[in-house]
């Protein structure tokens, strides 16, 4: 999966446990949670979506790390990669 | 034969709009299926039927606004003799509104409760749309060729709020009691838990709290349960209103039934769902009508203490502030933990500040000695 189709889907993940927040309209290099009402039970129903789409584990040491946009999708991207290399 | 009526939705509600039919006449109906949705000040709540049956006749077209209480369709037990056949050829000729089944529920759109707010303001079918995911509040506004979006004021949540509140202040006497707890055990347990599991069986801290006050409104049946008709009904059963904070403003609270019974890994699920479903305008029936204690959680905020207001008819109100690490002394010593500050608000025509003390205490106990999950 590219950049451009991860983006796309955590995009349309926020969109749908925030529908009214337009995530398209979003700052992608700033805190998700400074831009949005977005509190840690939205946090909690993100990350199981992205688990379950991609399958990827996410340690909670990592949440940090999905907290904007591009990093969200950064950090999927060397995820993904690190599987198929692995 | 049996009424199956525009239900009440909470104390406030005096009126729905039946917007959507999802069975026909004819159609079989089996106990806690959606079978309508009905519009209300507090967004779209997908109704369930209470019994096993057959859709005898639909009563009220959809558009209609009626009174709590006014019968919407007829419902024919199993078992039950078929009616006069002029139904039966009514059903026959008429054209089915929706498969039997949950294929109509699968088919037709959600709308985020902003966007249900935006769509009545401008005169747009929100559920017509055509796209995929819910509703948004962009989609109606491009649907009505209207201008970029604006802050949309909740004008009918807000003063359903404004009631019930004013009511629970004006009848309720209410007396509050606060205390701190140590959440440093429950939440190393909770890291250990976590740090061993995938996302979807990881738990919050918000599941322990809410899992505690339920377990202590089950011990305590003056805080669970409702003031009826000037006398206290305690319930057996512990539905936890979860009050909730959606985008763009209001607060609705449905329950989480069984909160104080179920495991806590299943409890989590529950809890991420009710809250997902409070904020894409997907709620049920009986979560709104049910809840027998309120659980308030205003930790998000880094606020550390809230008193809150009992939502009438309920008898008691738990609020959580943030956890936030605080000097404690353990031993002798002040050392720094993670501490909750735990409030109650209860019905002093139900119960007194002894008992509330004692509640409190107890929800203090089930969280500094946690379960396992």
């Amino acid at each position: 999966m590219n950049q451009e189709s991860l983006r796309k889907l955590v995009l349309e993940t926020l969109g749908r446990i925030a529908p009214d927040a337009d995530p398209a309209a979003l700052d992608p290099a700033v805190n998700v949670r400074d831009q949005i009402d977005f509190d840690s039970m939205d946090f909690y129903n993100f990350a199981v979506a992205l688990h379950e789409k991609l399958g990827v584990e996410i340690p909670e040491s990592d949440y940090p790390r999905l907290s904007s946009i591009d990093g969200c999708v950064r950090y999927l991207q060397e995820k993904i990669d690190g599987r198929v290399a692995g | 034969m049996s009424e199956f009526r525009m239900p009440s939705l909470g104390a406030d509600m005096e009126a729905g709009t039946l917007t959507r039919w999802l069975v026909g006449e004819g159609d079989t109906v089996h106990r806690g299926d959606i079978i309508a949705v009905v519009e209300t000040v507090k967004g779209a709540i997908d109704v369930e039927v209470f019994e096993d049956g057959r859709v005898e006749k639909l009563l009220v077209e959809p558009g209609t606004e009626v009174p709590v209480g006014t019968p919407l369709a007829r419902i024919r037990s199993e078992g039950e003799p078929a009616a006069a056949p002029a139904v039966q050829e009514t059903q026959a000729a008429r054209p089915r509104a929706a498969a039997p089944g949950g294929a109509a529920v699968a088919t037709r759109r959600r709308v985020s409760p902003a966007a249900r707010r935006r769509a009545r303001e401008l005169g747009v079918d929100a559920e017509a749309l055509e796209g995929e995911g819910p509703v948004t509040v962009a989609d109606v506004e491009r649907a009505a060729g209207s201008g970029p979006a604006r802050a949309v004021p909740p004008g009918g949540m807000r003063a359903a709020i404004a009631a019930a509140m004013s009511r629970s202040k004006r009848e309720i006497p209410h007396y509050y009691l606060q205390t701190s707890v140590d959440m440093g055990a429950a939440l190393e347990r909770l890291a250990a838990w976590n740090a061993e599991r995938p996302v979807p069986e990881r738990l919050l801290p918000a599941v322990l709290l809410l899992r505690a006050a339920a377990r202590a409104a089950a011990r305590y049946p003056e805080m669970n349960g409702w003031y009826r008709d000037g006398a206290h009904a305690p319930s057996a059963a512990v539905h936890a209103g979860m009050a909730t904070a959606l985008r763009g403003g209001g607060l609705v609270a449905p329950a989480l039934h069984d909160a104080d019974g179920r495991p806590l890994p299943e409890l989590m699920r529950a809890l991420a769902d009710l809250v997902s479903r409070a904020r894409t305008g997907r709620l049920r029936s009986s979560e709104m009508a049910d809840p027998t204690i309120t659980v308030t959680s205003l930790g998000e905020q880094g606020v550390e203490s809230v008193l809150p207001v009992i939502f009438p008819p309920q008898v008691a109100i738990v609020g959580f502030g943030s956890i936030v690490e605080r000097p404690w002394v353990v031993a002798g010593k002040v050392v720094p933990r993670p501490v909750v500050r735990v409030s109650l608000a209860a019905d002093h025509r139900v119960s007194d500040g002894h008992r509330g003390a004692r509640f409190l205490a107890g929800i203090g106990r089930l969280l500094e000695n946690p379960e396992e999950p």
